[in-house]
C-alpha cells in the first residue's frame, strides 16, 4: 500500500493523542509521590503498595476475575453449542426469531439490559420472599446472558467456513455424532471459540453499567468498587489500578492478534 | 445424514433458547409490567403520564448523542480511510492502538477527564505556564459531548474500517481513470461503498450516547442531566421502579424507532447506489 503522506500523518498523531492523553496522564500520575490526581510532584511507587494492602479492592479483584472466569465460559459452552443448533436450522420463521431474540443483548441499550434483569430478580426475590438477592448469582446470569450474542457472533462465520462434509465422512467411517463433532467440526471452529472466549472474558472484566443494577453489596466487582470511589475524590491509588489494567489488556490483545495471526497464516499457506 | 441426527443437532441450540427466554424476553415483559402498575402491584397509567415532566432531560439526550455522533463520524471517517489505505503492518497496529482505549475501564477513563479539564486541572495548568487561559471547561455541555465522544469514538472507526479494507480498490482507480477529482471520487464511490459500516458505526455510538449515565454527572455536573441518569436515579436512589421501567421502555421505544429510520435510510440509498 501508499506510504502515509505527511498530513495523514499528523491527523493520526492528533487523533490518537486525544485517545491516550487520559490514559497517559492516569499512569504517569500514579507515580506520583503527593496525594495529588492533577499535579506531579516526584516519583514513587506509594500508590502501588498502597493498592495491594487496600482489602477491598483486592476482593473486589478477585470477584471480578472469578466472575469473568465462570460466565465467560458457560456463555462460551451455551454459545457455541447454540451456534452449532442454531446453523442447522433451515431458514424460516424460527432461525429468524431466534437469531433476533440472540441479538437483543447487543441491540438493546445496557441501561435498559441492567434495569429489565434486575427487575425480574428483585420480581423473583419479593416472589419466594428472599431479601436481597441480588449478589454473585445474578450476576452471573446477566454476564453470562450479554455474552452469548458475542460467542454466537464469533462462532457462526467460522462454522459456515467449515465444509459440512467432513462430519458426513467422519460418520461413516464410523465416528458417533458426538465424536466427530469433537474430533473434526470442533478443531475447525476452534478459532471463532477462543475469540468469543477472550471477548466475553474482556466484556465480563469491564462491564459496569449492567453490573451495576443486578448487584447487591455483598458481592461487588472492580468496576462498581470503582464507581463508589469515584464518587468521592480519588486517591492515586486507582490511577495505579488502572495502569496496572492498561498493561494486563495491552499483553491480552497482543496475544489474542498474535493468535489470530498465526491461524491466518495457516490457513493462507494451506490454501496456497 | 438423517433425520434424526439433524434433530439432535438442532436440540444443541435448546439450552440457549430456553436461556435467552427467560433471561432476555422475560426481563422485557417485566419492564412493561412494572411500567404499568403501581407499588402494589395494581394497573395505573401514572407512570405514563408522569413522563411528560421529563420531556427535556429526554430532548437533551437525543441531542447530546445526535452532535456526539455526528463529531464521532467527522473524527473516523478519514481516520479509518487513512489506516485502511497504510501497509499491512500499520494497520494492525492501528487497530490495537485504536482498541486499547476501549478496553479501559469507562469511569476511569471518564474520571480522567474530569481531572484533565477541572479549571485548576492538567489542561489549565499546562496552559497557564505557557501564559494563557484559565478556560472554564468542567461542567459545560460541550464537556459532557467530549466525555461521549472519547468513550464512543473507537465504535465508530472499527466498523468503518472494516467495510474500507474490503472496498475494492479497482473502482477507486477506475473512478480517477474516468477524470473524477479526488473529491467526487469519495463522494461517488468510496462513501456508498462504505455506508454499511459508517450505519453500523452510527448505531454503535449512538445507543450508547443516547443512554448514558456518569458520564454528564461527571463531567456536567450535575446541571445535564441525561435520560440515563434519571433512569439510575430512579432504580438507586428513589427505589421507585416502576416509573424507572416506565422511563426505560420509552428509551427502548426511542432507540428503535431511531434505528428504524436509519436502517430505512440507509436501504433507500442503497437502492440507489452503487450496487454491491
Amino acid at each position: 500500500m501508499t506510504k502515509m503522506k505527511l498530513p495523514s500523518k499528523l491527523y493520526v498523531a492528533i487523533v490518537l493523542l486525544f485517545l491516550y492523553l487520559p490514559i497517559f496522564m492516569l499512569i504517569v500520575l500514579s507515580f506520583n509521590s503527593a496525594n495529588s490526581t492533577s499535579v506531579m510532584q516526584g516519583f514513587s511507587i506509594k500508590w502501588y503498595i498502597e493498592l495491594f494492602r487496600d482489602e477491598a479492592t483486592l476482593t473486589a479483584l478477585y470477584n471480578t476475575l472469578l466472575l469473568a472466569v465462570t460466565s465467560s465460559i458457560t456463555a462460551t459452552a451455551i454459545g457455541t453449542l447454540a451456534s452449532v443448533g442454531i446453523f442447522k436450522m433451515k431458514k424460516g420463521v424460527v432461525k429468524s426469531s431466534i437469531m433476533s431474540v440472540t441479538n437483543i443483548p447487543m441491540m438493546n441499550p445496557e441501561i435498559v439490559t441492567g434495569v429489565s434483569m434486575m427487575l425480574l430478580f428483585v420480581f423473583i426475590g419479593s416472589f419466594l420472599g428472599i431479601n436481597g438477592v441480588l449478589g454473585f448469582w445474578t450476576l452471573f446470569i446477566a454476564h453470562v446472558t450479554f455474552c452469548i450474542p458475542y460467542v454466537i457472533l464469533n462462532v457462526m462465520p467460522k462454522l459456515r467456513q467449515t465444509d459440512a462434509h467432513l462430519a458426513e465422512a467422519a460418520q461413516d467411517l464410523g465416528c458417533t455424532p458426538a465424536k466427530a463433532f469433537i474430533k473434526v467440526v470442533l478443531p475447525s471452529i476452534l478459532p471463532g471459540v477462543i475469540a468469543g472466549l477472550i471477548m466475553s472474558f474482556t466484556l465480563s472484566l469491564d462491564d459496569f453499567i449492567i453490573s451495576y443494577f443486578v448487584s447487591g453489596p455483598k458481592f461487588q466487582t472492580l468496576p462498581i468498587r470503582i464507581f463508589s470511589m469515584t464518587k468521592k475524590r480519588v486517591t492515586p491509588d486507582m490511577y495505579a489500578l488502572s495502569a496496572i489494567m492498561f498493561v494486563v489488556i495491552l499483553v491480552l490483545l497482543i496475544l489474542v492478534n498474535v493468535f489470530q495471526k498465526n491461524d491466518e497464516d495457516k490457513k493462507g499457506g494451506a490454501r496456497r | 445424514m438423517n433425520k434424526k441426527q439433524a434433530f439432535k443437532q438442532k436440540l444443541c441450540a435448546s439450552p440457549h433458547i430456553v436461556w435467552s427466554a427467560i433471561f432476555v424476553v422475560v426481563p422485557l415483559i417485566m419492564v412493561l409490567y412494572y411500567a404499568i402498575t403501581d407499588r402494589t402491584g395494581a394497573f395505573t397509567t401514572d407512570n405514563i403520564t408522569r413522563l411528560s415532566d421529563y420531556v427535556t432531560p429526554f430532548l437533551r439526550s437525543l441531542w447530546f448523542g445526535i452532535v456526539a455522533t455526528i463529531i464521532c463520524l467527522i473524527i473516523a471517517y478519514p481516520l479509518a480511510y487513512i489506516i485502511a489505505h497504510s501497509k499491512a503492518k500499520v494497520q494492525s497496529t492501528m487497530v490495537i492502538l485504536v482498541m486499547i482505549p476501549m478496553w479501559m475501564n469507562f469511569l476511569l477513563r471518564t474520571y480522567a477527564w474530569m481531572t484533565l479539564l477541572e479549571d485548576s486541572g492538567v489542561i489549565n495548568t499546562i496552559l497557564g505556564k505557557i501564559g494563557i487561559g484559565p478556560f472554564h471547561m468542567i461542567n459545560t455541555s460541550g464537556a459532557v459531548i467530549l466525555g461521549m465522544v472519547y468513550n464512543f469514538l473507537p465504535y465508530m472507526i472499527l466498523p468503518i474500517y472494516t467495510v474500507m479494507t474490503k472496498m475494492d480498490k479497482n473502482l477507486v482507480e477506475a473512478a480517477h481513470d474516468l477524470g473524477a477529482n479526488k473529491f467526487r471520487v469519495i463522494k461517488d464511490v468510496v462513501f456508498p461503498l462504505t455506508r454499511s459500516g459508517v450505519i453500523s458505526g452510527i448505531t454503535m455510538v449512538f445507543v450508547p450516547s443516547v443512554s448514558t449515565f456518569y458520564i454528564s454527572q461527571k463531567l456536567g455536573g450535575g446541571s445535564f442531566a441525561l435520560i440515563g441518569d434519571i433512569i439510575e436515579m430512579q432504580f438507586q436512589v428513589s427505589n421507585n421502579f416502576n416509573f424507572g421501567a416506565a422511563l426505560s421502555l420509552v428509551l427502548m421505544i426511542l432507540i428503535l424507532i431511531c434505528m428504524a429510520v436509519m436502517n430505512r435510510f440507509g436501504d433507500a440509498e442503497k437502492a440507489g447506489g452503487v450496487g454491491v
